[in-house]
């Protein structure tokens, strides 16, 4: 049940961003004190907890993907560390490819 | 064989003279090998007549005697007294109302079940002389697990999304539609499609997976539901890109 409570936290973060995204339609005074806000010992908590759910959900979520999709190869099921292995391995690539993009 | 007094706290309702469910303490005395049903048992022999509860095979098999032990569902013949503290509380299966004590009405799951064509839809009907179908180890390997379900119902009384909304479909009649889809031998799936597909079908499961965990055979129905939510977008989009193709 701790992945469905994630949503709560997941869905706050969102929240926050696209608050943020109002701040700075708004100028860079409101935009500041957005930034201030989510700087605050609470503001990074609350990110930090998020994080940590979002983190929680990914690990899980790909951990369950062998039951979503069962694979045979060659007559015999395809090893579910592999199917989890191979969701691990898109995600980095894709991570890769996002992090080249922006200029990292 | 040790024996040790046990506190098992039942709920009870009488329909006709309770206005709502009440818990009752009985002390037992348990052997140490005992299941929750021989507890249970020693009540009804022993202590009080008239309680109704419900079993039959005592071996795990039949999916009569589905209760919750202390928060958990499970089967009261396959929960071992030693897996329990000295109290116990026993309530009826969660998320259907209580006829009597421990029974409860699973009309709705009998009628979702009824609806998910859980049988063979043939090609043709072919006449008994023509002999049987002949099934291959490894076809029938795809879907035996989904075959295994007693209709036990624990994952109704485990699955959250039922307990919020009642007209979802349920884990064990979704898994046993996804059981005839994966029959070689059936060519169901668009038939069953109406209501496996729908709002109240597999798209009202936010795999939870408290089903499976529950499940006393094994049938992983959380499995079965998330595979049928992956044919069922496949099936989507080959009749939107391919709108010629026979289903």
């Amino acid at each position: 049940m701790l992945r469905e409570v994630s949503a709560v936290f997941i869905g706050s973060y969102t929240l926050m961003l696209i608050v943020g995204l109002l701040r700075l339609s708004q100028g860079p005074a409101a935009y500041e004190s957005f930034l201030n806000a989510v700087q605050s010992t609470a503001g990074v908590t609350l990110s930090l907890i998020s994080f940590i759910f979002a983190l929680y959900h990914s690990v899980t979520w790909f951990g369950v993907t062998p039951k979503a999709m069962p694979l045979r190869m060659g007559g015999k099921a395809v090893p579910p560390a592999i199917i989890v292995g191979a969701h691990w391995l898109v995600w980095a690539i894709a991570s890769l490819l996002i992090l080249l993009w922006v200029g990292v | 064989m040790r024996q040790a007094f046990r506190q098992l706290e039942v709920l009870r309702y009488d329909p006709d003279t309770d206005s709502a469910p009440h818990f009752q303490t009985y002390e037992v005395p348990c052997q140490d090998d005992w299941v929750v049903l021989d507890a249970i048992n020693y009540v009804k022999e022993n202590l009080d007549r008239t309680l109704s509860y419900r079993w039959s095979c005592h071996m795990a098999v039949c999916g009569s005697c589905g209760l919750v032990v202390n928060g958990e569902s499970v089967l009261a013949c396959h929960a071992f007294l030693r897996d329990y503290p000295e109290k116990i509380r026993v309530e009826p299966l969660g998320n259907f109302p209580i006829e009597r004590d421990l029974v409860v009405m699973i009309d709705d799951f009998v009628e979702k079940l009824r609806t998910v064509k859980p049988y063979i839809v043939s090609k043709k009907e072919r006449a008994i002389e023509f002999g049987e179908t002949l099934q291959s180890p490894e076809k029938l390997a795809a879907y035996k697990q989904y075959a295994d379900c007693i209709n036990c119902l624990l994952c109704y009384s485990a699955c959250p999304q039922y307990g919020l909304n009642d007209n979802f479909v349920g884990p064990a009649a979704l898994a046993l539609a996804h059981r005839y889809n994966l029959d070689s031998r059936d060519v169901g799936r668009s038939a069953r499609a109406d209501v496996v597909a729908s709002n109240p079908g597999i798209w009202e499961c936010s795999f939870v997976g408290a089903c499976s965990e529950v499940c006393p055979k094994n049938v992983d129905p959380a499995a079965s539901i998330q595979q049928m939510k992956i044919a069922i977008t496949a099936d989507y989009f080959m009749r939107l890109l391919m709108p010629w193709r026979k289903p």
